[in-house]
């Protein structure tokens, strides 16, 4: 509770939450209020805005409104799902690899590293281009957030590691528990807010990495992304026709729930972290 | 003799809880501290101590508020400041504190002589960051510490006994008048503490602080520390004088019961068994009446719940206890 | 008080340490916290381990505990090499301990109660669930505290001395044949200390436990041992009864250690210009 009003005397986190839950309402009510339509043309390719169609229509001359809210939705969804797959993952190995230190720990930590020098980006490309034809929204999500998890494997361990000599923790041993009770029961609820903000920061990257892969050509087959639309308009010469229409809002979009993101995590930080908050 | 530099008068300060509950943490103390002095303040956990140091330099921070009272540095009151304003003509040039432990809650990823640097200029924007590392090396070199050494390295890298140093050498280094050093060994062991203490002396002696103020539980500490004790109980002082009249001839029931249950190494002493006081300090939130220490007191009579104890002098001492003698 | 001390030869020795050894690091940044060290604890003993911070004294209280392991040397505990049981609940069933920090020791995310309850898991056979209960209840009391005053309580909500004095509750909850008490009076007020003191003297007389006590005080040793350890930089330079260790030290730490206390009948430092 005290966190919380804490939370809203913070200028930045109210303007970032402000921000993220503004585009949620936009991606969860807009089909409430405009009719969401993606397959049908209205209208001649790249019309401008106009009463009917606010932000105009694209190269087919579907109607933009729809398909920004499409895409949207699913950016968030491949965000949330690769975000909550690679905080899963990372959180586990990193725990129990702080946890437990030793052979395990170094073990664990060359292959979190070893993953960390791969360029996820050129592995979610090469995955994307081999598997053509049953690449859906999905898929692309699970495979951006099995590329991503070594950051936050990397940040949990840190955390977990510098709890593991505490007395809480040794007792919790020479009380009989084993090493999933202790990092379950005894680890783990000391870094839930870290975690919590690993999410976050996940999320964002989740919806980036989308955006990017969509943007190279290898989105989804079977949806729109915020990154499909901007791919569409440049493949169909939208910026040469002038048709800012055709990409602006989403780049606008995407840009401002990454910032949201970002700076939701940077002030989460400054109330958790007593430290940071003087 | 000299007139006094540090006087607390009748100085009585509260909290107010978010439920509009108020608790007088500190009632009614009043002492003074001449140049050189050292005055030790003893109780358990949860007397007041604490408090008291806020109370004493003046910073009252909501939920803490001042009740009445007033708080004097060399003649010139220190109450009635804003909180920022205090802090830049009055912490750490008049009055500073050396706490417990602090070089832990620090920043740990800058180095000794970075963290000092933030500190002065929190109170003196205009300090140049060169002057300030050239005072400090000065400073630690004057008091004997191994000064490049120690101001480059970062808080992890010192031991606990050189941290607490540091965190002394930074807290005095614009030579404030009066420093409150609130159980500054108590986390060290008993060779780092001495330590500790010596460097504590050679400040004074040194005259680069005027007069201490040295609050503690362990009671042979301050035997050997200060010239004068005070014994805090649920925020007054119930027994006050020299060394020779608290610990070695105490009038107060508490001060008897906390010197009962103290151990000594000392070979001719250490068959005397030690005994622990029974039971708690008194809740401050509900006004009492009495003797607060009536509870708890091994040979309380039955108007000592009823009757408001005052300061009385008994063989040279103050005491507030209606039947000592 | 302590009593006289216990010959070694008639009693079997809970402890055993041949040659003990505990290493971190490698390289030029190789420590060694505990240096070849023998020595026997004997059953129903008080033992001090007494040592200034970084002599080694919580490494080799953690290596009796089985929370570390001995880099070379043997200990053992009933004749029996630690660390070689299938279970490790094994050693725990038997040894236990009390920490210096009570409120870093405890979870704070779980009541007090449940805590101690939880201490049943090391059991062979867990209790009924009402016997646990009452078994908390008769702890609790032990230590002189009313069930009632703990009752949903967290961590945060109670005293430093209180807590501490949770830590011993389960102590009496588990009845282990040896107790390690690390620095348990360090974080504890000077008024209460005694009373840590008396609930070990207790635990010893009453439930006939081996005490390892571990402190920096070697005044606060004197009071409760029946053999003094003094350790400096993981070795130890000293052991005898007390007696003998305060009265007539044969080592110069041993007589650093008993000068660095602050005593009220003794002079320890002096102010120069003033005095």
């Amino acid at each position: 509770m005290k966190l919380f009003t804490s939370l809203l005397r913070t200028p930045s986190f109210v303007l970032g939450f402000g921000l993220f839950f503004a585009t949620l309402l936009f991606a969860l009510l807009g089909p409430l209020f405009v009719h969401v339509d993606v397959s049908t043309r209205v209208g001649l390719a790249f019309t401008p805005p106009s009463r009917a169609h606010w932000l105009g229509t694209d190269h087919l001359g579907v109607d933009m409104v729809s398909l920004l809210i499409a895409g949207l939705r699913s950016s968030l969804y491949v965000g949330f799902l690769a975000g909550t797959v690679a905080t899963f993952v990372g959180t586990l190995i990193g725990l129990y690899g702080g946890y437990k230190g030793g052979l395990i720990d170094d073990v664990l930590t060359v292959g979190t590293n070893l993953f960390l020098v791969i360029p996820s980006l050129i592995v979610l490309i090469l995955l994307s281009s081999s598997i053509e034809n049953g690449r859906s929204l999905t898929l692309i999500a699970l495979i951006i957030g099995c590329t991503t998890w070594t950051w936050s494997a990397r940040a949990v361990r840190a955390q977990s590691s510098s709890l593991r000599g505490r007395d809480h923790v040794s007792l919790a041993r020479i009380n009989g528990y084993g090493t999933l009770g202790i990092v379950l029961l005894h680890i783990m609820p000391y870094l839930l807010s870290y975690i919590f903000m690993v999410f976050i920061l996940q999320t964002a990257t989740g919806i980036l990495s989308e955006a990017s892969i969509s943007m190279l050509g290898l989105g989804p087959y079977d949806s729109i992304s915020l990154g499909k639309i901007l791919n569409e308009a440049i493949r169909n010469e939208a910026l040469t026709d002038g048709a800012w229409w055709a990409f602006a809002p989403a780049m606008v979009l995407i840009t401002v729930i990454v910032f949201a993101l970002y700076i939701i995590n940077t002030s989460l930080e400054g109330v958790f972290n007593p430290r940071l908050r003087k | 003799m000299s007139s006094p530099i540090f006087e607390v008068d009748n100085l009585r300060a509260h909290y107010l809880t978010r439920f509009g509950q108020k608790i007088q943490a500190v009632d009614g103390v009043s002492f003074s501290l001449k140049a050189g002095e050292i005055l030790g303040i003893a109780g358990e956990s949860g007397c007041g101590k604490t408090t008291l140091v806020s109370a004493c330099m003046g910073l009252y921070i909501p939920p803490l508020h001042l009740s009445s009272g007033d708080v004097r540095i060399e003649g010139k009151s220190i109450i009635g400041m804003n909180v920022e304003q205090n802090r830049r003509d009055i912490l750490g040039r008049k009055i500073s504190m050396i706490p417990q432990g602090a070089l832990n809650s620090l920043n740990p990823t800058r180095k000794v002589k970075d963290l000092a640097t933030d500190m002065i200029l929190s109170h003196d924007e205009t300090a140049d960051k060169r002057q300030v590392h050239a005072r400090l090396r000065e400073r630690f070199r004057k008091l004997g510490m191994p000064a490049d050494d120690v101001l480059n390295s970062y808080p992890v890298q010192l031991p606990a006994g050189m941290k607490q140093r540091v965190v002394i050498g930074i807290s005095t280094l614009l030579d404030p008048r009066v420093v409150i050093a609130d159980e500054p060994t108590s986390a060290l062991d008993v060779s780092t503490q001495k330590a500790v203490i010596r460097l504590l002396f050679e400040l004074m002696d040194q005259g680069i602080i005027g007069s201490m103020l040295f609050i503690t539980h362990e009671l042979p500490l301050l035997r050997h520390v200060s010239n004068n004790i005070a014994v805090m109980y649920a925020g007054e002082i119930v027994e006050m004088g020299t060394i020779e009249q608290v610990i070695f001839d105490p009038r107060m029931p508490y001060t008897q019961a906390l010197m009962g249950s103290m151990l000594s190494a000392d070979s001719g002493h250490r068959d005397q068994k030690p005994v622990s006081i029974e039971g708690a300090p008194p809740n401050l939130a509900h006004p009492i009446q009495g003797c607060r220490f009536a509870e708890r007191c091994p040979v309380a009579r039955p108007d000592c719940k009823e009757n408001q104890q005052v300061i009385r002098i008994v063989k040279d001492r103050q005491v507030r206890c209606q039947y000592a003698e | 008080m302590p009593s006289e001390p216990s010959p070694l030869a008639d009693q079997p020795l809970k402890f055993e340490a041949k040659n003990l050894s505990r290493s971190f690091g490698h390289g030029k940044k190789l420590v060694e916290a505990v240096k070849n060290v023998s020595f026997g604890i004997a059953s129903r003993d008080i033992i001090s381990i007494v040592g200034q911070s970084g002599c080694g004294k919580t490494v080799l209280a953690k290596m009796l505990l089985r929370l570390e392991t001995p880099s070379s040397g043997t200990l053992s505990f009933n004749g029996k090499p630690i660390g070689n049981e299938r279970d490790a609940r094994e050693h725990w069933r038997s040894v236990q301990a009390v920490f210096q920090d009570p409120f870093s020791a405890f979870n704070q995310f779980f009541t007090i109660r449940s805590q101690l309850k939880s201490s049943f898991k090391l059991f062979k056979r867990k209790p009924e669930e009402e016997e646990m209960e009452a078994r908390v209840d008769a702890a609790l009391m032990a230590v002189n505290i009313k069930p009632k005053e703990v009752e949903g309580k967290y961590p945060f909500e109670l005293s430093g001395g209180q807590m501490q004095r949770m830590l011993l509750a389960r102590i009496f909850i588990l009845r282990p044949q040896v107790l390690i008490a690390d620095e348990p009076t360090s974080m504890v007020d000077a008024c209460s200390r005694a009373n840590i003191l008396d609930y070990l003297m207790k635990l010893k007389q009453e439930l006939d436990m081996t005490i390892v006590f571990v402190t920096h005080d070697i005044g606060l040793a004197c009071y409760i041992s029946d053999s003094i350890f003094i350790m400096h930089e993981g070795e130890i330079v000293e052991q005898g009864p007390p007696a003998q260790v305060t009265g007539s030290p044969s080592s110069a730490v041993t007589r650093q250690l008993l000068d660095d206390i602050p005593d009220v009948h003794r002079p320890w430092i002096k102010r120069g210009a003033l005095d």
